[in-house]
């Protein structure tokens, strides 16, 4: 069944300074996957979402999204496009209240007027934020704080949603919880790119999976056939 | 009066005059408190703002606070305009090339002034400017009391306006993580813009009670710039609580000061204070 194709990396290069982070990257997403992005601290994982994000741009090739050249583009742009960031280590607004962190998620011109079925859903998935809705976030438990950073997220109305190392720090029983909702937020309709170190989950949740290593994509494919690769048994599960 | 019989009217008038103090803080608090930058052309751009009173009043008549109307958009626009085109820039340099390209804000502020109204010391003076008013022992300068009230306004339509407007609540999530705010759709660069601007149509406001409380010249900008970093030192930085007991604070050091030990010592007292709680408490009360 033909899927319209979301996101579309082609042959990218991104440099940090004179820092070369990523070589010849290339990567698709179709709307309606759960896409993991796997790979070692240093890989170029978060540079990769940095450079769709917009925080970067790619020195040589392109990024397309919806068939849109956003190589170019600046980063609030980009999420008024459709493509927001759950960042690495959740970043919540510390000194906000969580109702406010979820509000400012709405800022940009396209999610103000959904603020409030936005909202609605964002309390139906984490009842939790709507019960400490007053609380400061700095307040928040670790895995309190990522479920207000993936809420933050989804106020603001996107139809891909780039998560940086979202199991960083939290125990086994809160992730399972969160798992959980990115299914929910995938029957919403909603495209998910997702960057992980844990092999054994990312495969178990994603649909494809892209490995990375030094700033290149070594593997990528369906992660059934992915489990199956020699060279992934090797060096993730070592048979 | 002498002995503590008389000490309300110097406390009264402490705490009316810190109202200044804290008007003329707010602005560096606010730009400190998002952008990290140390303004040190601050006290000139609300000088700039005096001057601009001054003149509609001088030349066009018009009641200081009246002028507001003109000097409010006027140094918004202005400030807006600095921040996006030059100061932006400098930050994509580095902090130290902002706080330098305000230092040379500071240096062409003053002698534009010093060129368009000459060295000697100015004043604003409408007519209510030298009345004063008691309430039971008290007697207070009426600018004093306009000091505070001016105060109290502006602090609770900051307060109000950071709370409850999107563009409040993205300055203060863009001060608490930039990276963050980008990433939920901020355009941090037009919102450092407008939180400089409204930080400098505060400098036109502190301008307008400043001249009506003290003289002023084309280089007073750098004493009150000194003392509203003794406000931010005492309370605390990016705090507008902090900012305010700061101001009161410094304000009662100085009559306080000024009332046992002579007019000359009254400043001597405020910035001994200053130095006393960098030693102590150098984040100051409310500082984090």
């Amino acid at each position: 069944m033909p899927q319209e194709t979301l996101l579309k990396i082609s042959n990218i290069d991104v440099f940090h300074g004179s820092f070369q982070a990523l070589w010849d990257v290339s990567l698709a997403v179709r709307a309606g996957e759960i896409v993991a992005l796997i790979g070692a601290n240093g890989s170029g994982k978060s540079t990769l979402l940095d450079t769709i994000s917009g925080l970067l741009h790619p020195a040589k090739g392109k990024i397309e999204f919806e068939g849109k050249d956003i190589s170019a583009v600046d980063p609030f742009q980009v999420v008024e496009l459709g493509i927001t960031q759950v960042p690495e280590g959740r970043r919540v607004f510390p000194e906000m209240t969580v109702l406010d962190n979820l509000i400012i998620g709405s800022y940009n011109r396209k999610a103000r007027s959904k603020r409030e079925p936005n909202f609605k859903m964002v309390c139906e998935l984490f009842p939790i934020l709507k019960e400490r809705k007053n609380q400061l976030a700095k307040t928040l438990s670790g895995g309190e704080q990522q479920m207000l950073a993936l809420g933050r997220g989804l106020m603001s109305d996107p139809r891909l949603v780039l998560l940086d190392e979202m199991s960083l720090g939290l125990a086994p029983i809160v992730l399972n919880d969160l798992y959980k909702a990115l299914r929910e937020i995938r029957a919403m309709g909603i495209t998910i790119l997702f960057v992980e170190q844990n092999v054994r989950r990312s495969l178990r949740e994603a649909d494809r999976a892209y490995i990375m290593e030094a700033g290149r994509v070594v593997l990528s494919g369906d992660v059934a056939e992915l489990r199956e690769e020699e060279e992934v048994k090797k060096a993730y599960f070592g048979v | 009066m002498t002995g503590l019989a008389g000490l309300s009217t110097p406390i009264t008038m402490g705490i009316f005059l810190g109202g200044l103090y804290v008007l003329i803080a707010l602005g560096l608090s606010l730009v400190f408190g998002v952008m990290k930058l140390i303004n040190v052309a601050h006290g000139d751009w609300v000088i700039v703002g005096s001057y601009f009173a001054y003149t509609a009043m001088t030349m066009l008549g018009i009641d200081p606070f009246l002028s507001l109307v003109m000097g409010i958009p006027l140094l918004f626009g202005i400030g807006f305009a600095v921040q996006r085109f030059l100061l932006n820039r400098a930050f994509a340099v580095s902090l130290d090339a902002a706080l330098l390209v305000c230092f040379g804000i500071s240096i062409i502020f003053q002698n534009f002034c010093q060129i368009i109204w000459t060295p000697f010391s100015r004043g604003l003076k409408p007519p209510y400017a030298l009345e004063s008013f008691s309430i039971g022992a008290v007697h207070v300068p009426l600018v004093y009391l306009l000091d505070f009230i001016a105060a109290l306004v502006v602090m609770l339509f900051l307060r109000e306006f950071l709370r409850r407007t999107y563009l409040g609540k993205a300055i203060t999530a863009a001060s608490q993580d930039r990276r963050a705010a980008q990433l939920m759709g901020i355009n941090t660069g037009r919102v450092y813009a407008f939180a400089f601007a409204i930080a400098m149509a505060v400098a036109a406001i502190a301008g307008v009670l400043l001249g009506l409380t003290f003289p002023f010249t084309p280089t007073s900008g750098v004493s009150f710039l000194i003392l509203a970093f003794g406000v931010v030192i005492i309370g605390g930085l990016g705090s507008m609580m902090g900012t305010f007991i700061g101001g009161v604070i410094l304000g009662l050091a100085q009559t306080l000061g000024g009332y046992f030990l002579g007019a000359a010592a009254q400043m001597l007292v405020a910035y001994i204070l200053v130095f006393v709680v960098l030693a102590v408490r150098p984040q100051g009360i409310f500082g984090r």
